[in-house]
């Protein structure tokens, strides 16, 4: 085989949390850094409060925009569910990042189903498991919207990627007006212990 | 180091830059995932082109087609299944062939992401005998736009240009070039070419074929193939995303022969291609298009034998087909409940499918928009859908099927948005008025092509630059159509609903509903939203809001609670409780 010598990261969520503008400003940063990304979405109907999923790949050189089952080193979950829906995609002893979150779906919040409850102790058992409290720290941070910049924090740190300029990253992503937010979401999740 | 010369562009946003450098100036089409984006970021070069969005696909088409007679490049985009609607006229388009250069853009979705069907829209390219190119990233998506043009001028033919989900959402490193403008040449009439009589169709017909044969010659020479001799024992033939797979999937040593331009295929590479490898395989995705022609030529290839020929493959898929390599995948116990998409809280929507559900006796033709969403349980309230326009005509097909089978305790409606309406709607709402159709035409007005993702339409009021046009009043539509008693409501005051409902099923005169409210999330209104908070003591379980189908709203410990995070306060749950146990609390103003 023509062995993949960079890093794949998987982002999901659930349509509406964010997993775009992370995606947006991680690649900007890695663009930045002069690494060879691809980066893959879904947009259309699964969009509207559906699981929605986003792949980025960096690399001296990147041939495919998505992986396949068991390829990604990184899994960034933005909700606990979503993390167990995606699994399948990460490496067996790759680093999950889960957001301390849950959004019921529907068949939940209709009574129909009940939510899991042994989602971390089953992702553990597959995967080096940090649960995040993401949302909490964007939301004592003033806005619960900026999670995903919260675990880009975390994401950085945990792939040691700090030579990076995160600073101009978010600048090119976010309204000024949100800059100084998102930066404080950002050193915040790169701070968090998990 | 960082080349900022390079940008990271989607395969849609590359589309459009290539249009823009290769001079194009009239540009047409209309919205659907996965091609939307390319007219999205057409607007941005509005000083050097037109670009509109047309009612339909055939529409738009037409009048890309029209402006290429009139020397001037042209584009049109829409999804594969948009194909269906525009082949009318694609077919005999390359009968009569181009004045400038004619590109059509088919963006596929294979896996069905964001669609109905998952068809293989190469097959076009072969049916109706116009040149076929596809790009395997965004680059190329630019570079190959240029070339595209140049072969549709140079052989006077249209050219299908074909992408995926994956070549269109994907985002990889471009590296822009400047705009050549074209200098058109003066309009001459040319009735042989342009006018589509049996006599000149019966002229042209054999020269189509001479035309692909010469097609085929260039192929053979095009700059959009690629071999890439590694000089190893396996061959690979292979062309747009599916490239990208089968260079991480196969072995260093593996030659490849990479073809953009795919039909006519250039049969005299792929001839000595294969002699020069000992086993050859052709990766593609979806139907065995380039293999059933190579084998077709007499040269064996290993090809869906190994490769799935439905749903999207990935590098691991191409792996395990060719090498048998299983992954290892960690396997866990977690009852994975599903995550279906729904209609957002204070979806206009939700209030017309909440009053229709609670009627059993009545049957919904649906349609395509955010609004099939009506059929996701607890609503469940649709019987339909199809493709654009069929929630008018298909429930007129059940109306007389119900006549002559004597059916009479059915009531049917059908259901289209207002994008649809004007896409495909009007001549289902002229059929059910002409042919007398015992059913109720509803459109769902929510003043704005939703499920792509915003785009504007003829009943807007907007064009695609954001300039104020004319807005098409879809009630003096119907009323001029003959529909004497037009009924306008708002669908999220549900009495006022349910209210329009029966006016139309007792009304002597042909009725229709226009449930009109905007949708939240259009951001040049001012809307009105709030938070809806439930009175625990109040509350007794009874569930019935949760028959609303809000994603707001949960069980918690038997009794309900709201989501005040992603609640809008649009009260269709506060309606539907009959203890007054909801109740809205706060105003603000979100919008301009």
């Amino acid at each position: 085989m023509t062995a993949f010598t960079g890093k794949s990261i998987l982002i999901c969520g659930v349509g509406g949390q964010g997993t775009l503008l992370m995606s947006k400003t991680l690649t900007y940063g890695l663009v930045q850094a002069g690494y060879d990304v691809k980066m893959s979405e879904v947009h259309g109907m699964a969009q509207r409060g559906g699981s929605v999923s986003t792949q980025v790949r960096y690399g001296e050189k990147v041939y495919s925009p998505i992986i396949g089952r068991g390829e990604a080193d990184v899994l960034v979950a933005f909700e606990k569910l979503e993390a167990v829906r995606y699994a399948n995609l990460l490496k067996p002893g790759g680093a999950a990042l889960i957001n301390d979150y849950e959004i019921a779906p529907l068949p939940v919040a209709s009574g129909a189903a009940e939510y899991p409850q042994n989602i971390e102790e089953q992702m553990r058992r597959a995967f080096q498991v940090r649960v995040l409290p993401a949302s909490r720290v964007a939301k004592s941070l003033g806005n619960i919207r900026c999670t995903n910049i919260v675990l880009l924090g975390a994401l950085v740190r945990a792939f040691a990627l700090e030579t990076i300029d995160w600073n101009a990253a978010l600048t090119a992503s976010v309204p000024p007006k949100a800059l100084a937010l998102n930066i404080a979401a950002f050193d915040a999740g790169y701070q968090l212990e998990g | 180091m960082s080349d900022l010369t390079r940008q990271l562009l989607t395969g849609n946003e590359a589309i459009a830059r290539g249009a823009y450098e290769a001079g194009v100036t009239v540009c047409s089409a209309y919205p659907g995932t996965p091609s939307t984006e390319i007219f999205e970021n057409l607007a941005q070069y509005k000083n050097a082109l037109y670009a509109e969005w047309a009612p339909n696909e055939k529409v738009a088409t037409e009048v890309a087609y029209g402006a290429c007679i009139a020397n001037a490049r042209s584009l049109t985009a829409m999804k594969h299944v948009g194909l269906n609607v525009a082949a009318d006229l694609v077919f005999t388009a390359a009968y009569n062939g181009v004045g400038a250069g004619f590109v059509i853009v088919t963006a596929d979705d294979p896996s069905m992401h964001s669609s109905q069907n998952e068809q293989d829209n190469r097959r076009y390219a072969q049916f109706a005998k116009i040149p076929l190119i596809e790009p395997s990233d965004s680059q190329e998506c630019k570079d190959f736009m240029k070339e595209a043009y140049a072969v549709s001028e140079r052989f006077g033919t249209p050219v299908l240009f074909r992408v995926t989900t994956r070549v269109s959402h994907s985002k990889s490193l471009v590296s822009l070039g400047e705009r050549e403008e074209q200098t058109p040449a003066r309009y001459v009439r040319n009735i042989p070419k342009f006018v589509c009589t049996p006599a000149f169709a019966q002229k042209h017909r054999p020269e189509l074929e001479e035309r692909l044969k010469a097609l085929e010659v260039y192929a053979n020479t095009s700059p959009l193939n690629a071999l890439e001799q590694k000089g190893g024992k396996i061959g690979v033939i292979t062309a747009s995303i599916s490239y990208q797979y089968a260079k991480e999937a196969f072995p260093e040593d593996t030659s490849f022969l990479k073809l953009g331009f795919t039909w006519p295929l250039p049969m005299d590479l792929i001839r000595s291609f294969a002699a020069s490898v000992e086993t050859l395989y052709v990766i593609e995705e979806l139907e065995p298009f380039m293999e059933e022609q190579i084998r077709a030529a007499g040269i064996s290839c290993v090809g869906k034998r190994a490769i799935p020929d439905m749903f999207e493959l990935n590098p691991e898929i191409v792996r395990r087909g060719v090498f048998g390599a299983e992954p290892e995948v960690a396997q866990l116990d977690v009852d994975l409940v599903p995550r279906p998409p729904a209609l957002c809280p204070g979806c206009p929507h939700r209030g017309f499918f909440h009053v229709l559900s609670k009627r059993k006796d009545f049957v919904i033709t649906g349609d395509i928009g955010c609004y099939t969403l009506g059929y996701a349980a607890p609503l469940s309230a649709m019987d339909t859908c199809a493709c654009m326009g069929g929630g008018f005509s298909l429930g007129m097909g059940m109306a007389k099927a119900f006549e002559t089978q004597g059916v009479t305790d059915r009531k049917i409606f059908g259901v289209v948005g207002d994008s649809t309406f004007f896409h495909s709607g009007l001549t289902g709402a002229v059929e059910i008025i002409y042919n007398k159709g015992n059913m109720i035409p509803c459109v769902l007005d929510n003043s704005i092509t939703g499920m792509t993702g915003h785009q504007d339409n003829p009943g807007t009021g907007f064009t695609l630059n954001g300039e104020i046009a004319a807005k098409v009043a879809i009630e003096d539509v119907l009323r001029s159509f003959g529909y004497q008693n037009v009924i306008i409501v708002d669908p999220q005051d549900l009495k006022a609903m349910q209210q329009a409902v029966d006016d139309a099923l007792a009304s002597e005169v042909p009725a229709a509903i226009i449930a009109r409210r905007p949708c939240l999330l259009i951001k040049r209104i001012r809307h009105d939203v709030g938070k809806c908070v439930v009175d625990r003591e109040k509350c007794r379980g009874c569930r019935l809001c949760l028959k609303v189908a809000c994603p707001a709203i949960h069980l918690r410990d038997g009794k309900t609670e709201i989501d005040e995070t992603i609640c809008a306060g649009c009260t269709v749950c506060a309606q539907a409780c009959p203890f007054g146990a909801i109740s809205r609390v706060g105003d603000q103003r979100k919008g301009e």
